[in-house]
């Protein structure tokens, strides 16, 4: 099994693989992750011209401060087979993968990709992947595929798809999506992975998006797929973590690193063990903090 | 690989090429027009031609209407007008993984 790194995930923008300048502006902008997109912003005629793109781009320009994601098109379409062998070769850090219902198509798709790995010789199960939940039985099996892989970093909802499988009505309260969120970000959090939330879609009404942000951090979610450059600083801005978290971060880890030195298998704070998902959500939260320029040097726990 | 019919690929947005290639009798033969030309018009024809040979193309003529594009997105644009030229899908099995 790979060695796993943390990766922010506060914000995750996408970048349409039809489209050069949309790719080279992308780099500029704060997001964490960069989603080059090969599904639904490509039309059916360019699917060939954005793998080509997005391959030739990463080969010569991939940007160094990001986290590098490919979106490809779903298992079941006719695009899978190509997008897989472009973009597995293309190293990313991660695949998108869209429409996951079930655990064993991420099995499948990790087999694939090993396979490619192994035959152009990365690291084999190094590349990771994000799962978009988009249909009520995605929502169902999030736990199942939450757990599927080693691979599996993060689960994210989109609600546009999710509602018109619910033969639900879309609205900006978002209430229709309201279990599914919290039902995703259970299964995440009960695998230990990153929970990234909905997309808010309105980009003129930045109250709404301060509001919807707003509850999917206090919800517990890691990020948000944004749509547009100017929801990024925002967004990242709610993700960003408070005082009080840090310092809670530091006394993990000050505890964790005590519990070493002493030579203990088991390590408590308050009265609470601290498992190893507690220690990488303290470590994520003091990078999640280093990227958003908070110095940590001198704190006091 | 043997150019049968005309195809397009790309577009005349900005950092974009549009790139055509038709079948050709006599070699390589290529048309440029960039507002770059003068800059960097023996590199885009070096990349296109490089680009054409390593996929086995040896008759075609070719109109490249550049934008401005960068050396990697004139590549893409040559292969998929290529391939499309050839009616063939790109043998992603020859291509390497990226370590940039």
């Amino acid at each position: 099994m790979a060695e796993r790194q943390i990766h922010l995930k506060r914000t995750g923008l996408y970048a349409s693989g039809c489209n050069p300048v949309n790719m080279i502006q992308a780099v500029f902008y704060n997001e964490d992750m960069l989603i080059y997109d090969l599904e639904d912003s490509v039309p059916a005629e360019e699917k060939d011209a954005a793998r080509l793109l997005v391959y030739q781009m990463l080969k010569e320009h991939r940007p160094k401060d990001k986290y590098v994601v490919i979106r490809i098109n779903s298992l079941y379409s006719e695009y899978f087979e190509e997008d897989l062998q472009a973009a597995v070769r293309a190293n990313p850090d991660a695949l998108r993968i869209p429409k996951v219902e079930y655990a064993h198509e991420i099995q499948t798709i990790s087999r694939r990709m090993a396979e490619i790995e192994e035959k152009v010789g990365l690291e084999v199960g190094k590349m990771e992947i994000i799962c978009n939940i988009e249909s009520y039985m995605g929502v169902l099996n999030a736990r199942e595929i939450a757990e599927s892989d080693d691979r599996v970093v993060a689960l994210t909802v989109s609600a546009e798809d999710l509602t018109a499988s619910m033969k639900a009505q879309r609205t900006k309260k978002g209430l229709e999506v309201f279990y599914a969120r919290n039902a995703v970000l259970l299964a995440c959090r009960a695998a230990g992975i990153d929970a990234i939330d909905v997309v808010f879609s309105d980009i003129n009404d930045e109250e709404g998006l301060r509001e919807d942000t707003a509850l999917a951090k206090n919800l517990g979610f890691d990020g948000k797929t944004v749509v547009h450059p100017r929801q990024i600083d925002v967004v990242n801005s709610y993700f960003t973590p408070s005082r009080k978290e840090i310092n809670y971060a530091l006394r993990v880890l000050d505890a964790v690193e005590k519990g070493k030195q002493a030579g203990k298998g088991a390590v408590t704070l308050d009265g609470g063990m601290i498992d190893k998902p507690i220690e990488l959500r303290a470590r994520t939260t003091l990078a999640q903090a280093e990227a958003a320029g908070i110095k940590l040097d001198g704190m006091v726990i | 690989m043997e150019i049968k019919k005309p195809a397009v690929a790309g577009t005349m947005e900005s950092s974009d090429c549009m790139v055509t290639i038709r079948p050709g009798q006599t070699g390589i033969q290529i048309d440029l027009q960039s507002d770059v030309e003068m800059m960097f018009g023996a590199s885009i024809l070096a990349t296109t031609r490089q680009t054409l040979e390593e996929l086995g193309v040896e008759d075609a003529e070719v109109t490249i209407l550049d934008r401005g594009a960068l050396d990697c997105v004139i590549r893409a644009r040559v292969q998929c007008a290529a391939c499309r030229a050839a009616e063939t899908h790109y043998d992603w099995e020859k291509e390497g993984a990226c370590h940039g």
